[in-house]
């Protein structure tokens, strides 16, 4: 547990990813199996399993902290695991250990124990360590280790360590287990490469940049690139040997629970790429209608009745078992289409090339999109010769989203923020005039703004706090952003009645006077409900 | 301190949180005020606390003398009192200093009057400092306190165990220069003079901004050893800065000129490293706690010790140490001073 809190702080404070690759790498040949692979697992996010609960954590701080103190702590360290390692107070008749367990013991004892065992456990390496191995335990048992690192970045250190393209560590990821005994002989060069051909395996979606019409219109051509609606749902992937399916979310989340209908109608042994939507009375639903299947872990049977799942099928990357990742566009489009041949449309539906024979055509179709009522959030383009790439490769894929809709806002209250932000006012609402002239809060964001931007706004608030609510701080409604949002819907979030989806600062109007911004009224005419 | 007078003679009566800082009324002076007024009573030398511009000033003579290199320009009557130099103001209002342990110079500014003892402590530690004289309690009836600490998430380490983070690192790192950000008033040298005294024998590189105030400890007689202005090195000469200490202020952590060190290491010295994510924030690949204000412990203990029955605070996490102190039966309360940059060191 030592070496791991140590490599922790050694890759938290290091500020070059190479360096960090470096760190990583250094480590994992220097320890032995199974630590490492635990240790990898734990900084990829990896581990399937909590090694206790958050809760469980916070009541034990609870039990050793004054509550109001403990929120107060919270709020400016802005990070649970660090507030409880920094404020932790050794217990009265403390078990004392000589040495701190491997992670190995740590995991295997954590998984080993009932509720109360996990308790005492808990207390008594919490007891034994330094404020930096706190941190590292309460990080690692809740799965929340952010040290800077992608999981790409752990990928590409693999790569390296066996001198191999990234590409063949993609492919083997998800398929492998912690604590990756198989993989690290396969590094150390003592047994093959290993066998993962029956695995069911999430791989790392493909993804776009957005376009930019002043350099990119010119490298497309109907003989070059193929144009699809982007629907506004959730990107999904299908993984399915024929026997087992699941569904996994863009950042390879199990998300099958909440579409068991979707699982049912499976049965093909492919990997597809494509849009989780719902419909609703026969028709797509918008995407406040797949919300309410998305929050549901396990849905009833009449909520799966009035919004059926759909999905919307982009791409394909592996059909029987085989590999179609390095195919072009075009071609796996064509898999794609022999697969759904006699597939029944209630379910699944081929997201179709749009026809087009210039930049004017694409530009009319953006047009109808933002017509669509929130559908649709714009267009896809994509290079037809491209093949399946996990990232965001140049010049494959393009969107081309809607305009967002924009709207003069008063900052109402700010919070403060995590991580990189933390101890920084980062996180505002804020709201419309009603025909009162009351301020009512229609939503929150937290970027748009760049470090500088953040600063001054930060600067602002502190100047113009009023009241403080817990960690909320109200402010002086002199502020006005200018708020950029995809679509608003009718919602009991907030005050207003209404909600924004992707809301973002999109300008800080400085110059304008708060009574000058937008009204309630002017955000209900831009409700598609 | 008497307590019946504490209550008959309340504190309240005779000062004022005004507009322009914490002013005592019958002596018609401010403390610490953060524009220019008739009289100051000035604790220490940092920005946020000594301002340019007044018509009188009262400070220790190493405060005095922080200012006249701060503010060249500035020309106010200068009263100089030693610690524990008794002065009288209007109306019978007796004024004398005790030490804080901040940064040299620093002071606590005891104001007695009627019977009643205020103690306006300015920013305090109480862990050690080689570069100024240690916190004396001072018992009193009303004690003002900062709070820039006052969480339970704050406690400082020793001195000497975040000196032999440097050392260690020297050792592993012998071909990189070390770059230490510190505040020019206070950090600055202590951090030379811990590391002197934890066994550093190299000369010292110190940024151009580092030097005036340096050369003023040394003056009053602090001793560093051999330092360089780094600033001054160019080109090929800034090789000999590898494997050695290097301090800068903070902003210099990200700037253009601490790029052309030799394979540098950004290492940030403050109170704040505590906190992760306030290291990374600095881009500091090394973070050293190292706070010259006192933490949660210190300043519940510190107040306990002054014995006084009112507490008011000034700065800082104030919502925090109110609470805690009001929960301790002590009469606790915030005063909304403005001018004090809240995160500050």
């Amino acid at each position: 547990m030592e070496d791991f809190s140590r490599l922790l702080d050694e890759l938290y404070f290091t500020n070059a990813t190479s360096a960090k690759e470096k760190i990583l790498a250094n480590f994992l040949r220097s320890t032995p199996d199974p630590d490492r692979g635990w240790a990898l697992a734990g900084i990829a996010g990896t581990l399937r399993f909590d090694l206790f609960k958050r809760n469980l954590s916070k009541s034990l701080i609870l039990e050793r902290m004054d509550e109001e103190l403990f929120k107060l702590s919270y709020d400016y360290v802005g990070e649970l695991s660090e507030t409880i390692a920094l404020a932790w107070q050794v217990s009265e008749n403390p078990v004392l250990l000589n040495k701190l367990p491997g992670l190995t013991e740590v995991i295997s004892e954590f998984q080993g124990r009932g509720k109360e065992g996990i308790r005492q456990y808990l207390v008594e390496l919490l007891d034994n360590m330094t404020p930096p191995q706190r941190w590292a335990l309460l990080k690692l048992g809740t799965r929340g280790l952010r040290i800077g690192m992608s999981a790409r970045s752990v990928k590409r250190t693999l790569a390296n360590m066996k001198s191999v393209e990234l590409e063949v560590i993609e492919e083997l990821w998800h398929g492998l287990e912690p604590p990756y005994e198989s993989l690290f002989a396969w590094i150390d060069g003592k047994a093959d490469i290993p066998d993962i051909s029956n695995a069911i395996r999430y791989l790392p979606v493909m993804l776009a940049h957005p376009l930019d019409e002043e350099k990119d219109f010119e490298r497309i051509t109907p003989q070059t690139h193929i144009a699809e609606w982007k629907w506004d749902g959730i990107r999904v992937q299908i993984a399915s040997n024929g026997d087992e399916t699941r569904i996994f979310s863009r950042t390879g989340d199990d998300i099958s629970g909440s579409f068991p209908d979707l699982v049912e109608a499976v049965d093909f042994h492919a990997i597809i790429d494509g849009e989780l939507l719902v419909r609703k009375n026969g028709e797509i639903g918008s995407f406040n209608d797949l919300q309410q299947r998305l929050n549901k872990k396990k849905p009833s049977a009449k909520l799966m009745s009035e919004l059926p799942v759909h999905f919307r099928a982009y791409d394909i990357l592996s059909k029987n078992g085989e590999s179609l990742r390095r195919l072009s566009l075009e071609s796996r489009k064509e898999e794609l289409t022999s697969l759904f041949e006699n597939f029944d449309e209630t379910t699944f539906s081929m997201s179709k090339p749009l026809a087009f024979s210039n930049i004017e055509d694409l530009k009319k179709m953006r047009q109808q999109a933002e017509q669509s009522n929130g559908l649709l959030e714009g267009l896809m383009i994509k290079d037809k010769s491209s093949s399946y790439v996990s990232g965001r490769p140049k010049h494959a894929w393009y969107k081309w989203k809607c305009d967002p809709y924009l709207l003069d806002a008063v900052l109402m209250y700010a919070q403060r923020g995590h991580g990189r932000r933390s101890s920084y006012y980062s996180d505002y609402t804020f709201g419309l005039w009603n025909d009162k002239g009351e301020l009512l809060p229609i939503g929150k964001a937290y970027f748009g703004f760049t470090d500088e931007e953040l600063k001054q706004i930060d600067n602002w608030i502190r100047k113009h706090k009023m009241k403080r609510f817990g960690p909320v701080q109200e402010v002086k409604k002199e502020l006005v952003f200018e708020v950029a949002f995809d679509s608003a819907h009718n919602s009991t979030r907030h005050k207003s009645g209404y909600a924004l989806r992707f809301p973002r600062i999109h300008r800080i109007r400085w110059d304008k006077p708060a009574s000058e911004a937008n009204v309630l009224a002017d955000l209900e005419k831009l409700v598609h409900d | 301190m008497n307590k019946v007078n504490a209550i008959t003679n309340n504190a309240e009566n005779w000062m004022q949180v005004r507009r322009q800082g914490l002013y005592c009324v019958p002596a018609e002076a401010y403390i610490d005020p953060h524009e220019p007024v008739e009289r100051a009573i000035i604790t220490h030398g940092h920005a946020d606390h000594a301002r340019p511009g007044h018509g009188e000033v009262l400070a220790t003579p190493q405060t005095q003398a922080i200012m006249k290199v701060r503010y060249p320009e500035d020309n106010p009557v200068r009263i100089s009192l030693e610690y524990h130099q008794s002065h009288g103001l209007k109306n019978n209002i007796n004024l004398w200093f005790a030490p804080a342990g901040h940064v040299l110079g620093s002071a606590q500014a005891v104001v007695e009057f009627d019977n009643h003892r205020l103690v306006v402590s300015g920013d305090y530690k109480r862990h050690d400092d080689p570069t100024c004289k240690p916190f004396e309690v001072v018992k009193c009836d009303t004690f003002v306190t900062e709070a820039t600490f006052a969480l339970p998430v704050f406690s400082h380490p020793k001195l000497e165990h975040e000196m032999s983070k440097v050392l260690r690192s020297l050792d592993a790192f012998p071909e990189r220069a070390h770059l230490i950000g510190v505040y020019g008033l206070g950090k600055c040298q202590r951090v030379m003079k811990s590391l002197r005294n934890a066994g550093y024998q190299d000369p010292f590189y110190l940024h151009g901004a580092l030097v005036g105030l340096t050369k003023l400890y040394e003056e009053f007689g602090q001793d560093f050893g051999q330092w360089i202005a780094a600033t001054e090195l160019k080109g090929k000469a800034r090789e000999e800065m590898r494997g050695r200490i290097v301090l800068a202020p903070p902003s210099t952590l990200a700037d253009r000129w601490s790029r052309s060190l030799p394979d540098m290491l950004p290492i940030m010295a403050s109170g704040w490293m505590q906190i992760r994510a306030r290291a990374r924030q600095r881009r500091a690949e090394m973070a050293l706690i190292v706070s010259d204000h006192a933490d949660w412990n210190d300043l519940i203990r510190t107040v306990e010790e002054t014995e006084a029955s009112a507490v008011w605070i000034t700065h800082g996490r104030t919502d925090a140490l109110e609470y805690e102190l009001r929960k301790r039966g002590i009469h606790a309360k915030a005063l909304d001073l403005i001018g004090r940059e809240e995160d500050s060191e």
